[in-house]
C-alpha cells in the first residue's frame, strides 16, 4: 500500500512516498507524476522516506518522471532514500543518473 | 536445551494479482533470514523474488489478475542454500530470448530480469512439464 502526498511549495513539488512503490502501486504514483510533469513543474522531489520497499516498476516509473522533466527542463529529485531504497538503484546502476539526496531540505536547496 | 524446527519447504500458489505480492516478500524475507541471510541480502532476495513474480504476472499472464502461480521455497541448512522455483501456467517461452535491458540505456522497464541475474547465484529457467514455464533460483550463505 502507498500513500501519496504532494505539497506545493515555493522552490517546487514535494511528492511525499509512504509505504510500498511496487507492480500494485506504480500505477497510481505514475499518474501523479505525470500530472506534474503536464504542468511543466519545475522541479519535483520524490520524499523516500517513507518508502519501506521499492521494486523496478516504482524505479521505471521515476525513470519515467526523470525523462519527462527533461524535456521541459525541469529537475527530478530523489531525497531521503534508506539503504535498501538505495540499494535498488545502484542495482539498477541508475544511482548515478538521478539527483539523490540525504534530505529533501537538501534537494530543495540544491 | 532447546532444538529449533525450520521450514524446510513450502509452496505457495499465489494469485497473479500485484497486491499480493507484499504478502511473497513478507514471507521470503522470513525465510530468508532464518537461512542466515544478513538483512541487506535478504532485502536484495525479495527484491529478486519480487522481479520473478512481477515478470509472470505481466508476461506470462499479460497483466491478468485471475491466473495462479506456484512459488516452492525450500531451505537447506546444511548445505547453507536458498532454493526457490516458480512455476507459472502461461505460454512455453524460449529462454534464450530471456534478456534485460543494456543498463547504459536508460529507460523505463527491462530492470527485473537484471536484478534477478545480480542477485542469485542460479537462474534457470525451463518449460514446465504440461505447459507454462519453470524458473529456479538458489543462493548461498556466505559465511562472513
Amino acid at each position: 500500500m502507498l500513500t501519496i502526498n504532494v505539497e506545493q511549495r515555493l522552490e517546487g513539488a514535494v511528492v511525499r512516498l509512504t509505504g510500498d512503490v511496487d507492480l500494485s502501486a506504480s500505477p497510481q504514483l505514475r499518474s501523479y507524476l505525470k500530472e506534474l510533469v503536464r504542468a511543466e513543474t519545475p522541479r519535483i522531489i520524490a520524499d523516500m522516506g517513507g518508502v519501506s520497499y521499492i521494486d523496478s516498476s516504482g524505479v521505471a516509473t521515476l525513470v519515467e518522471c526523470l525523462q519527462g522533466v527533461s524535456r521541459y527542463g525541469g529537475r527530478l529529485r530523489l531525497a531521503a532514500l534508506n539503504k535498501r531504497t538505495l540499494g535498488v538503484f545502484e542495482i539498477s546502476r541508475l544511482d548515478t543518473v538521478f539527483s539523490i539526496h540525504a534530505t529533501v531540505e537538501e534537494a530543495l536547496r540544491a | 536445551m532447546t532444538t529449533q524446527t525450520r521450514p524446510d519447504a513450502m509452496t505457495f500458489s499465489v494469485p497473479s494479482n500485484p497486491a499480493c505480492l507484499a504478502v511473497v516478500r513478507a514471507a521470503v524475507e522470513k525465510l530468508a533470514h532464518l537461512a542466515g541471510f544478513g538483512e541487506q541480502e535478504a532485502g536484495r532476495i525479495v527484491l529478486a523474488v519480487d522481479e520473478a513474480c512481477t515478470n509472470i504476472i505481466r508476461h506470462q499472464y499479460g497483466g491478468r489478475y485471475d491466473q495462479r502461480f506456484d512459488l516452492e521455497m525450500r531451505l537447506d541448512p546444511e548445505a547453507g542454500i536458498l532454493e526457490l522455483a516458480l512455476r507459472d501456467y502461461g505460454p512455453e517461452r524460449d529462454p534464450s530470448l530471456f534478456r534485460g535491458r543494456e543498463l547504459k540505456d536508460v529507460r523505463p522497464g527491462g530492470l527485473g530480469l537484471h536484478i534477478i541475474r545480480e542477485v542469485m547465484d542460479e537462474v534457470e529457467y525451463s518449460a514446465a512439464p504440461g505447459g507454462g514455464m519453470v524458473l529456479k533460483l538458489s543462493k548461498r550463505v556466505r559465511s562472513a
